[in-house]
């Protein structure tokens, strides 16, 4: 048993010499400080050859069963987020009166047996024309709060940073760096169906479509989606 | 008597066969020099204690918490209101991990002070700076652990920063929420971070920390001109210790007890009257109806958030927390030697004060978020009557309009309302009728454009209204260069 040295390392010549102190020597020490040529150092030889093998051994049993180990902590990264996801409708097209923007929420496709409320997901369908929509995530560019639609002053705001993006998606001011993420869509019949999946981020967003946005847009006015 | 020699006889069985009292016991009454057996030296062992108390405490806690994202939350309902002294377990921890973190920062920033750091303790300081990253760590995956919404709008936080990385942007979110949501997978993920990795780690490294100062001993009280050098610093420490040695225990330990002992009364004391922390509503992403803010040690990080510019905030995040712990890491090895009392490191005591005072301002401004627009103000935050009197229907319209079009959410009046934009009390002092309809319909200067969401007639009240708020009649604003156009118009006319 090492006890602490009271008096530092100074006490005795160097760290190493203090801490080992007057206490047997270890083997390690016992191989460097005998080199004796005797009978035993022969025998010596061979055991330590033979401990260096175990040493390769276990380095390649240890390798052997590190690989899967990492396998299975990089598990979810290895997941492409442009194969994940799947098609969510989101109810008849005359729930969304043209002009106007309104919340919907969904599952999500890939929520599994333990995920609970946390896969419950809101999305802001925006439709535009008969035929036209946009379907932003309430996710925020800028760190993920959610926004929040504000139809008198047509601006989607964020509680977090004060994020504020206008009716289309695009970044009005504030800290975000683009517009809102759109998921996207089709119409299968009358009802409105998105493509979800991945909680949308600067790296896994809900539609690659709307990557190269300008930083500040002013929006031109639009004389068909005034409601 | 004989039961004193019986159990006497007792522990010597016991230690003849065990052989570890003895050894304890040596290192624990290893002489200290005297001058450290001080109030400012007790930092330490009180974050020890903590982390030992967040450890039982934890453990009790997992005897009822149940680690999945159906359940979470509910079993945290569980513990407040079922379980008995549930809620008094919850408050202990929670107000213990607090503790734990103002303890550690308070050590560190000691340590730093006193010139601690240098040589030979280089090494026991990079181990420090290694467990405040742990703490730290401890701090923001228990907050995890309160899966409520507070928590999962924080792991969207981290997932978006971590999502700024270049080219592994989406691995690492997926690595952190261990799947392409946040959900059971993040949860299970951050309860074996936080229960298992981490502690695991804080114990090792505390063990390694705490091995390293009573291999050093704990280090002299600093003064002006006993200068730090590789070459003499061991044997001075030395020949100190043998003049003014005491036994660390009792003399010198008994303030680390007491300390120890007042900061656990402190705890208990906070979680018995304050409570436990939340949880706030259930993690369910649909309820946007909320102001989600992290806990009060990361309350900084959200404040800088709202400040850095949009195109410098990612190479920021990335970037500066790196150089921030490398300069943290290499601090000792650059200033191994020299000076330690605190009156002859001018730049180091400018440096801690600079740091505590930033982190102060950006933790108070983390508290009441002047940034976040006030979501609700536009409905409840009222136009004080005497803005209102005497004013045309036009300008009582436009007063209208000003409550309508959520203005109120980030501009207050009267005292009320948001601030992420100025107060309007006094806009038409500052600015004229022209600046304020082109500020209006055009926005800038972080105000979105209001040109698409203005009828003609809205902006024409709107701006009328505006046009009377000068305070106590001040004196409009003025286009400097309108008198000197008119002239010019004058002249030409004539």
């Amino acid at each position: 048993m090492t006890v602490p040295n009271p008096h530092g390392p100074q006490s005795s010549q160097s760290p190493e010499a203090a801490s080992s102190g007057a206490h047997p020597q270890s083997p390690a020490e016992a191989v460097a400080s005998q080199p004796s040529v005797n009978l035993e150092s022969a025998q010596h030889t061979r055991r330590a050859f033979l401990f260096k093998l175990s040493v390769a051994l276990n380095a390649a049993v240890g390798i052997v069963l590190a690989v899967p180990l990492v396998g299975y902590f990089l598990g979810p990264a290895m997941r492409r987020s442009s194969t994940t996801g799947g098609w969510v409708p989101l109810g008849p097209l005359d729930k969304f009166p043209i002009g106007q923007t309104r919340i919907v929420e969904f599952r999500n496709p890939l929520a599994t047996f333990d995920d609970g409320d946390t896969a419950n997901t809101s999305a802001w369908v925006r439709r535009v024309s008969a035929q036209q929509f946009q379907v932003f995530a309430v996710n925020c560019a800028h760190l993920g709060c959610p926004v929040r639609w504000f139809p008198e002053s047509r601006l989607f705001l964020c509680p977090c940073h004060g994020g504020a993006y206008y009716e289309d998606g695009t970044r009005a001011s504030g800290p975000p760096e683009r517009g809102l993420f759109e998921y996207r869509y089709r119409i299968d019949r009358n009802s409105l169906i998105i493509h979800a999946g991945d909680m949308p981020t600067l790296a896994t967003q809900a539609s690659c479509s709307e990557k190269n946005r300008p930083l500040v847009q002013i929006t031109k006015p639009e004389s068909e989606d005034d409601a | 008597m004989s039961l004193k020699r019986g159990s006497l006889a007792f522990y010597d069985w016991i230690e003849r066969r065990l052989g570890l009292f003895k050894p304890m016991w040596t290192a624990a009454s290893h002489p200290t020099p005297a001058n450290n057996a001080s109030w400012w030296y007790v930092f330490g062992s009180a974050a020890t204690v903590l982390l030992l108390f967040q450890v039982v405490t934890g453990i009790l806690l997992a005897f009822v918490y149940s680690p999945s994202a159906n359940e979470a939350w509910s079993s945290l309902g569980l513990l407040n209101r079922a379980i008995p002294l549930g809620w008094y377990l919850r408050a202990l921890h929670g107000w213990g991990s607090d503790f734990m973190v103002a303890i550690v920062l308070i050590h560190l920033a000691q340590v730093f002070l006193f010139g601690s750091y240098k040589f030979p303790r280089e090494l026991t300081w990079i181990v420090g700076v290694l467990l405040l990253l742990l703490t730290l760590g401890m701090a923001f995956t228990g907050q995890v652990m309160r899966f409520d919404q507070d928590a999962y709008w924080g792991l969207g936080i981290g997932a978006s920063i971590v999502s700024r990385v270049p080219w592994i942007g989406a691995p690492l979110v997926h690595l952190l929420l261990g799947g392409p949501i946040i959900g059971g997978a993040t949860l299970t993920r951050f309860f074996a971070l936080h229960v298992f990795i981490l502690p695991g780690l804080l114990l090792l490294g505390v063990g390694v920390h705490i091995w390293m100062t009573l291999y050093h001993g704990v280090s002299d009280w600093p003064m002006p001109g006993r200068i730090v050098r590789k070459s003499t610093y061991e044997r001075e420490y030395h020949e100190l210790t043998e003049k003014t040695g005491i036994p660390f225990v009792p003399d010198a330990a008994w303030k680390d007890a007491v300390f120890a002992a007042a900061i656990i009364l402190a705890v208990m004391a906070c979680a018995f009257f304050f409570g436990p922390f939340g949880p706030t509503g259930t993690p369910d992403p649909t309820i946007i109806q909320t102001v989600p803010k992290p806990d009060f040690f990361f309350l900084w990080i959200y404040a800088l958030l709202a400040f850095l510019p949009p195109a410098i905030e990612t190479p920021f995040m990335l970037v500066v927390p790196v150089l921030v712990i490398a300069a943290m890491l290499v601090l000792p090895l650059v200033a191994s030697e020299g000076e330690r009392h605190w009156a002859r490191r001018p730049i180091a005591v400018l440096s801690l004060a600079v740091i505590a005072v930033t982190l102060a301002i950006f933790t108070h401004l983390g508290t009441y978020t002047p940034w976040s627009p006030i979501m609700d103000a536009w409905s409840s935050a009222p136009i004080p009557p005497a803005l209102l009197h005497n004013r045309t229907p036009l300008e009582r319209q436009g007063a209208l309009v000003l409550e309508d079009k959520q203005c109120r959410n980030c501009h207050s009046i009267g005292g009320s309302g948001g601030q992420r934009g100025p107060a309007l009390d006094t806009v038409a002092s500052r600015m004229t009728q022209d600046e304020i309809i082109h500020q209006v319909l055009q926005g800038g200067g972080n105000m979105p454009a209001y040109g698409n969401a203005l009828s003609p007639a809205e902006t024409a009240a709107l701006v009328h209204f505006l046009t009377t708020l000068r305070g106590n009649d001040v004196a409009p604003a003025i286009d400097a260069s309108r008198k000197v156009t008119n002239t010019d118009h004058g002249i030409k006319t004539q």
